[in-house]
């Protein structure tokens, strides 16, 4: 994944680099995703035509925007209107126009949950790997075990591990103020499928 | 209590990635704008041409080798209102 900073992203998307819109679409495809099918709930066909809508006004207007930080609420805002329109072309009710506080916690929670994916790119490409797999690709530990070559009775614990790194990561005050005892952080909470 | 572990657990989840497909063609956008600057281009010079957009624009694209989706379809309608 590329590391630059949204801004550098926008400023050579703007100069017509292929790579650094891959590397957006990369960044957001999974935000985007989650706005139009989770919290907006479109049926997958639908959510697949407002999915390619939001990028093809994003990269068209991309000379709009003023301030290439602000590439990330832009997006939201972008995937919110497409996904209003969608709704209301199909007829279909709303609900979330009426309650706009709900949308926002939803997006504010997918905020953060852009920023722990983020942290990912940080780990060794092993614990990226698992983890993507277990939580975002929802694999079990057969595929798993099957497609990294992993014994299925160290799955559990290898998530467990890369999941404490991840914390770590996203917040080392946790490491320094204390790190719970090794049982917490083992297979536990990860659940098995 | 969530452990914060269960947390980021969680947030991971709540991210999951997009079909197959889907962010492969939002990547392609950029070549395929400049294939519907070339259409745009000819509609405006040649009358006949434009005509067969307005007609049936699906059917024009197909013939000059674009796959009409959704997108493409309503890029070029915008344009064309333009």
């Amino acid at each position: 994944m590329d590391a630059a900073s949204d801004a550098e992203l926008v400023s050579r998307c703007r100069a017509g680099d292929q790579a650094a819109w891959e590397a957006l679409v990369d960044r957001y495809g999974r935000y985007v995703h989650a706005i139009v099918a989770r919290v907006y709930r479109l049926d997958p066909h639908d959510a697949e035509d407002v999915f390619q809508e939001v990028f093809a006004r994003v990269f068209e207007r991309l000379d709009t925007l003023r301030d290439g930080d602000a590439l990330r609420p832009w997006i939201a805002q972008t995937a919110r209107n497409c996904a209003v329109d969608s709704l209301r072309r199909s007829g279909r009710e709303v609900p979330v126009d009426d309650v706009p506080d709900a949308v926002d916690d939803a997006l504010a929670r997918l905020d953060e949950a852009l920023t722990v994916h983020a942290a990912l790119d940080r780990l060794s490409p092993e614990c990226h790997e698992i983890l993507d797999r277990f939580f975002c690709r929802d694999e079990s530990y057969r595929t798993i075990g099957t497609e990294l070559e992993l014994p299925s009775g160290t799955i559990a614990s290898r998530i467990a591990r890369c999941l404490a790194r991840l914390r770590d990561v996203i917040d080392p005050r946790e490491t320094e103020e204390g790190r719970k005892p090794e049982s917490s952080a083992s297979g536990g909470q990860v659940g098995q499928r | 209590m969530t452990t914060p572990e269960e947390r980021i657990a969680e947030l991971l989840r709540a991210l999951p990635a997009p079909p197959a497909g889907w962010a492969e063609a939002a990547k392609e956008l950029p070549g395929v704008r400049r294939e519907l600057d070339t259409i745009l281009e000819r509609i405006e010079r040649d009358e006949r041409f434009r005509e067969r957009a307005v007609a049936d624009l699906e059917a024009m694209l197909r013939t000059e080798g674009v796959e009409p989706t959704p997108v493409v379809v309503a890029h070029l309608r915008r344009r064309l209102e333009t």
